[in-house]
């Protein structure tokens, strides 16, 4: 099975796992994005999460297929939240489902790089200082996430 | 002449004032043709060398030909995760 989706609802990667659970896997690999408090140096309260739905639906629909074709996963399932997410929140889930552990693993590393390059999501930074800033990766060249 | 409209987020909306824009078209115009009038905008300043464009919810290269009635938007470097 495979499914992405955008949400604005809080994430529950258990409930993903539940998704792709059976017998037949001997491996589950889960990723989370969370929020973290600091980034580039600077103390953040929260991030705005916006997205261009329909294409970043369809992008992440396009590294599902890329990613069973290449690890031959028999299980995946991912969601990004957009909208105000506080720290901690889980801001992606990506669950892979294999008989064994390393295609399971090489999977959700694969899909959150490639989503980190090609579906359109945007966060813009709370600061405690009170500034708020669109992030972009491009610029400082250092992976935010 | 035709008009597209071209659709803008996150910081390009921001820089150019609005969610979407209205460019003049000439028939054979191409993705590189529609950036480089956009450039000529108020807010501008804010795109890269070689911005990225999606014709139909896919990413574009600059020699695709763009038909009015196209989706257009520009992506602006994408922060996902």
């Amino acid at each position: 099975m495979r499914r992405s989706a955008i949400v604005t609802r809080a994430i529950d990667p258990a409930a993903l796992m539940a998704e792709v659970q059976s017998t037949e896997f001997g491996a589950i690999s889960v990723f989370a994005g969370t929020v973290r408090d600091t980034n580039d140096g600077r103390s953040v309260t929260a991030i705005d999460y916006s997205a261009y739905t329909s294409m970043a639906e369809s992008e992440l629909e396009s590294i599902l297929a890329e990613a069973q074709d290449r690890f031959g996963v028999m299980g995946i399932v991912v969601e990004h939240r957009v909208g105000t997410l506080a720290l901690g929140d889980v801001s992606v889930a990506i669950v892979a489902a294999h008989a064994h552990r390393a295609p399971a693993l090489d999977c959700t590393r694969f899909v959150i790089e490639e989503i980190k390059k090609r579906v359109p999501i945007w966060k813009r930074e709370h600061y405690a200082d009170g500034a708020r800033e669109w992030v972009d990766p491009t610029a400082r060249g250092v992976a935010t996430t | 002449m035709s008009t597209v409209t071209v659709q803008l987020f996150a910081s390009y909306a921001e820089s150019f004032g609005g969610p979407t824009l209205e460019i003049p078209l000439d028939p054979g115009s191409t993705v590189g043709d529609l950036v480089h009038s956009i450039r000529s905008l108020p807010g501008a300043y804010v795109l890269p060398e070689s911005p990225r464009v999606a014709v139909n919810r896919r990413f574009a290269s600059f020699d695709q030909v763009v038909d009015p009635r196209d989706e257009v938007a520009l992506i602006p470097p994408v922060a996902g995760g």
